[in-house]
């Protein structure tokens, strides 16, 4: 029988009663994906979208390794000229750029879009079109950026695109206008999603997850979306004003009009360091899920654990001024940024010292995700060290804007983040393909990229402190930095193998890896208690939560909760504490608009670099797009 | 020198360990301000590889240590945990005490520093451009106020002050030999003190992105006995000396014919222009277009002939000059001493 069998019923229909068999085809037919073209553009479902993010993600990662990979090139021997100053320095722009932009935010925030709605058992994620709408607008940025990239477009300013280099003076060209405009889309995208995660978080929980039963990575998908929300602003006011300075003829970066060239620092900084943390909040979220389940026993501290990473989403915006040392501010300001610096490394050593006492007292099974969480240990915890000295502001007069600098952000960003993602990776591999990562091939990946990383990045700090400032495209013979170049250079082509390697186990095992079944780690976090991968309702019936870790409360059966209706999209609302059920709300459906919305947002965007009628103009397609969007669709909301 | 930090690089930890002794390295102090810096490099290193080794071990006995089987993951020891609580209660304050104790040695060197050259017995005014240094030597009888470029010549063992600004992007000087790193910013002006303990020469380079030329935008500073810098100083504050007749001559007329006036200053001279460096003692400086070549005959006539062969994107334009032109020049430009 096939669900176009099903005879019709009234939409009142609800699933009280209704055998499994017979609830999974309705539950099938109303939350289909839609086929073809037109329909798979249409899809609203958090996991495909997701999907596409991840792909997106890692693409962008492989590009901007390239980037890496290229630089290191040039950097392998002194005064090598195999890559010019113009180019080079697009290089390491859309390098830190791709990385942080169009890689690491995404790939954490998809990450959340695929198992934040898993996790608090509901079936798809809130505002799914906005959802939707977020993927077209990343892509599109990413798009932009690459294009402007191969068109010798690329920006060419540094990933943070300091005032005046980057204003209308010493940036002729559009390099620095495809810089603002990027980084605009990102915001739009990340903003989007950091909503609908937030909502999903807080209002769509399964009946019984309280607060102190909500899953870790949950906490900091709900944490780093609140950071986003308060940092993109600032950052989205410094490329405005840029694109302002660039295209209008303001003058507020310029001190000779009477503007100024540090206020740019500021708004970039105020949020460039928490961006750090929207990258790494996520990973932590990923470390406690692995531990946790390798381990054998549920997180240890798990309210200390929610409580850093709520005092470290604070802090992180108390920070800034740490990336601004050399600009010359007052001393005693300086100080107090000395001091709040310092801080964060508190909540963050708290974090750590529960994870060891989760292992200390659990059973560790090594397998590939928990050697990477160990990588992660290895490196991080080396990385926070050196951050804890570049919080010192007379040491950081020393190590600001050398290749120390640059050893110490890619210990926390590779460490904290690639290295928890990659064993998130293994982990949840097969909750999305429903087929195992080979073991083998992982554990070859993993000690590559450790041997490989530690050798690339840690003599970094060495010639940083010989003197070797960052971003320089080549270096003279005297200075003696050569052998120690090329060595990290040998180290980043044995990063970058591993990650050849990786790419070659994802795409093998997405189609010949073992089958997974449900729960092929026995974790105990809700995501597991569905079928690999999830149908595209998630749940048939909506679990009830017992417990912190309800798949090793509830080994025999889970009880759940009847009287969602199933002929129409329904989700079950609760309340924000308790979780109690409240409503039952619908489900926005597919719909082609987020896309024709995205690309009138999109091309408002890129025409704007060229003209600010394209404000005016693009105006006209986004309303049209809105109004499509939004059009009444005639069914009744909000039924307690 | 150099090929001893090749070697070192090879076995780069030991050479680390053993503080490498290098022309452009924080490591290798040679002013009170650098040295203090340097204690503190070296000790907050020793406690971070400490913390570290704590934590990789506690780590390794975690994953390591022998324990009974459960199959149940709910079945905690709550007796252990008990424990544990306790133990990362006293990590964190432990943690706690560490820092406050960090920010403290921060914020006490942070105070020697700010006292280091207050009395400062010579002011020099560094200006940023792209991609050079222009270096005014100030004093109160205007007579004796100089300009150079890419070097600055300080009195060893005598407080410092250079004061910074730029005149387009924002670039960082850093000399890290003597001291920390301090921005240039249009608009503002910085101002970073030092003493140089010793005679000698130390390299610095622009610390900040700059633009196209970020990697060649080098300086040296050159410390020296007081009456050596004195003896210096009265040098630089002469004219160029009138070209011997002949090649050298007809060097100068091309300098002043061709447009290198239009942004180059030799005072004696009719250029005067101020978007270049001042060329006036040109051939007594120990390297061209800010570090990048040494000062020669042979990298003097190459630069002319083609700065952007040799620093692409540089400001300075190429002058098209015939072979008999370029030779002229240079062999005026030379003589600037």
């Amino acid at each position: 029988m096939t669900a176009a069998d099903l005879a019709p019923e009234p939409d009142g229909l609800r699933d009280t009663g209704l055998d499994e068999a017979t609830l999974r085809r309705w539950l099938a037919r109303t939350w289909a994906r839609p086929r073809g073209l037109v329909g798979s553009l249409s899809t609203v479902d958090h996991k495909v979208v997701a999907r596409r993010y991840l792909v997106t993600a890692f693409v962008f990662l492989a590009l901007g390794g390239l980037n890496a990979i290229l630089m290191r090139l040039q950097l392998s021997g002194p005064e090598r000229s195999l890559i010019g100053p113009d180019l080079y320095n697009q290089l390491f722009t859309m390098h830190g750029v791709t990385m942080m932009f169009l890689f690491a935010v995404p790939v954490m925030q998809a990450s959340g879009i695929f198992l934040v709605p898993l996790m608090v058992g509901t079936r798809n994620i809130a505002f799914p079109r906005l959802n939707a709408f977020s993927y077209w607008i990343y892509l599109s940025g990413g798009i932009f950026a690459w294009t402007s990239f191969v068109l010798n477009m690329g920006p060419d300013v540094g990933w943070f695109a300091y005032v005046p280099l980057s204003g209308p003076e010493f940036a002729p060209g559009k390099r620095a206008d495809v810089w603002a405009q990027m980084i605009t889309y990102t915001e739009v995208s990340s903003l989007a999603v950091a909503v609908a995660t937030i909502v999903t978080i807080f209002k769509q929980r399964a009946p019984g997850m309280s607060l102190d039963r909500i899953p870790l990575f949950v906490w900091a998908m709900l944490v780093t979306s609140f950071v986003i929300i308060f940092a993109m602003p600032a950052v989205m006011i410094a490329s405005t004003f840029l694109i302002l300075d660039r295209l209008v003829g303001t003058h507020i970066f310029n001190p000779a009009e009477g503007g100024d060239a540090l206020l740019f620092q500021h708004l970039f900084w105020f949020f460039g360091h928490p961006e750090v943390y929207i990258i790494f909040l996520p990973a932590t979220g990923m470390v406690s899920s692995i531990i946790a389940a390798f381990a054998r026993r549920p997180v240890f501290g798990y309210l200390a654990l929610v409580l850093s990473l709520i005092a470290v989403g604070f802090l992180s915006f108390g920070l800034w001024v740490h990336h601004m040392f050399a600009t010359g501010l007052p001393k005693l300001g300086a100080s107090f940024f000395t001091a709040s610096s310092m801080l964060i490394a508190i909540p963050n050593g708290l974090q750590i010292f529960c994870w060891l006492a989760t292992l200390w007292g659990g059973r560790p099974t090594i397998r590939t995700p928990l050697l990477f969480v160990l990588g992660f240990f290895f490196i991080f915890v080396a990385g926070c060290l050196t951050g804890v000295m570049l919080a010192s502001v007379p040491l950081d007069l020393q190590a600001h804007d050398t290749y120390f600098v640059v050893a110490h952000f890619h210990y926390v960003l590779i460490g904290g983040a690639v290295f928890p993602l990659l064993g998130a990776a293994y982990f949840w591999f097969p909750k999305i393909t429903g087929r195992m990562m080979s073991e083998r091939l992982g554990r070859w990946h993993f000690w590559l990229a450790f041997v490989g990383f530690n050798a690339a990045f840690f003599p970094m700090h060495i010639v940083g402190l010989w003197g070797m400032p960052r971003r320089v495209y080549t270096y003279p013979v005297q200075m003696g930095w050569g052998p120690i170049n090329l060595f990290i250079s040998l180290g980043a082509l044995v990063l970058f193998a591993s990650f050849v390697l990786f790419a070659v186990n994802l795409v093998r095992s997405c189609s010949r890896g073992e089958p997974a079944g449900d729960n092929p780690w026995d974790a105990g976090t809700l995501e597991w208690a569905t079928s690999s991968p999830p149908p595209s309702y998630n749940f048939s019936r909506i679990p009830v939560v017992t417990h912190a870790e309800p798949l090793w409360a509830e080994r025999e059966s889970m009880p759940v909760a009847e009287g969602l209706r199933v002929g129409v999209r329904e989700l079950l609302v609760s309340t924000v504490a308790e979780a109690r059920p409240d409503l039952r709300e619908t489900s926005a459906g597919t719909s082609i608009w987020p896309l024709l919305a995205a690309l009138a947002v999109g091309g408002t965007f890129l025409g704007s670099i060229f003209t600010p009628w394209a404000v005016v103009w693009g105006a006209l397609p986004i309303t049209v797009a809105l109004i499509g969007w939004f059009w009444p669709k005639g069914e009744p909301e909000d039924e307690s | 020198m150099r090929p001893s930090r090749g070697f070192a690089a090879a076995l780069f930890l030991p050479a680390f360990l053993a503080g490498c002794s290098g022309w452009q390295s924080a490591l290798d102090p040679k002013g009170p301000a650098a040295e203090e810096l340097a204690r503190l490099i070296w000790f907050f290193t020793l406690l971070s590889v400490a913390v570290w080794l704590l934590v990789m071990i506690v780590l390794s006995i975690a994953i390591l240590r022998r324990r009974r089987q459960h199959s149940d993951p709910l079945a905690v020891d709550a007796r252990g945990d008990r424990i544990a609580r306790r133990v990362v209660s006293v990590a964190v304050g432990a943690t706690g005490v560490v820092l406050v104790g960090l920010t403290l040695l921060s914020f006490f060197a942070n105070r020697t520093l700010a006292g280091i050259g207050t009395q400062a017995a010579v002011t020099i005014r560094v200006t940023g451009h792209q991609w050079w240094w222009e270096v005014r030597y100030e004093d109160e009888r205007p007579a004796r106020v100089v300009t150079s470029a890419n070097e600055i010549h300080v009195p060893a063992g005598e407080p410092v002050e250079l004061v910074l600004s730029s005149t387009d992007v924002i670039h960082s000087l850093w000399v890290p030999n003597l001291a920390g790193k301090l921005d240039l910013i249009p608009g503002r002006e910085n101002v970073l003190r030092f003493v140089a303990a010793e005679p000698g020469t130390y390299r610095g380079q622009c610390a900040e992105f700059c633009g196209a030329q970020h990697a060649h935008m080098a300086l040296v500073v050159v410390a020296e006995p007081r009456p050596a810098f004195e003896a210096w100083l009265d040098r630089e504050l002469r004219p160029a000396h009138p070209p011997p007749p002949g090649v050298p001559m007809a060097g100068q007329d091309v300098f002043l014919g061709r447009g290198c006036m239009m942004c180059h200053r030799i005072r004696g001279t009719l250029a005067g222009g101020t978007t270049g460096p001042d060329l006036t003692h040109l051939a007594s400086r120990s390297t061209l277009g800010a570090g990048t070549l040494e000062m020669s005959r042979g990298n003097l006539a190459a630069w002319i002939a083609d700065p952007h062969g040799i620093k692409p994107g540089v400001h300075m334009p190429v002058m098209g000059l015939g072979g008999d032109e370029l030779n002229q020049v240079v062999a005026y430009l030379e003589r600037l001493e």
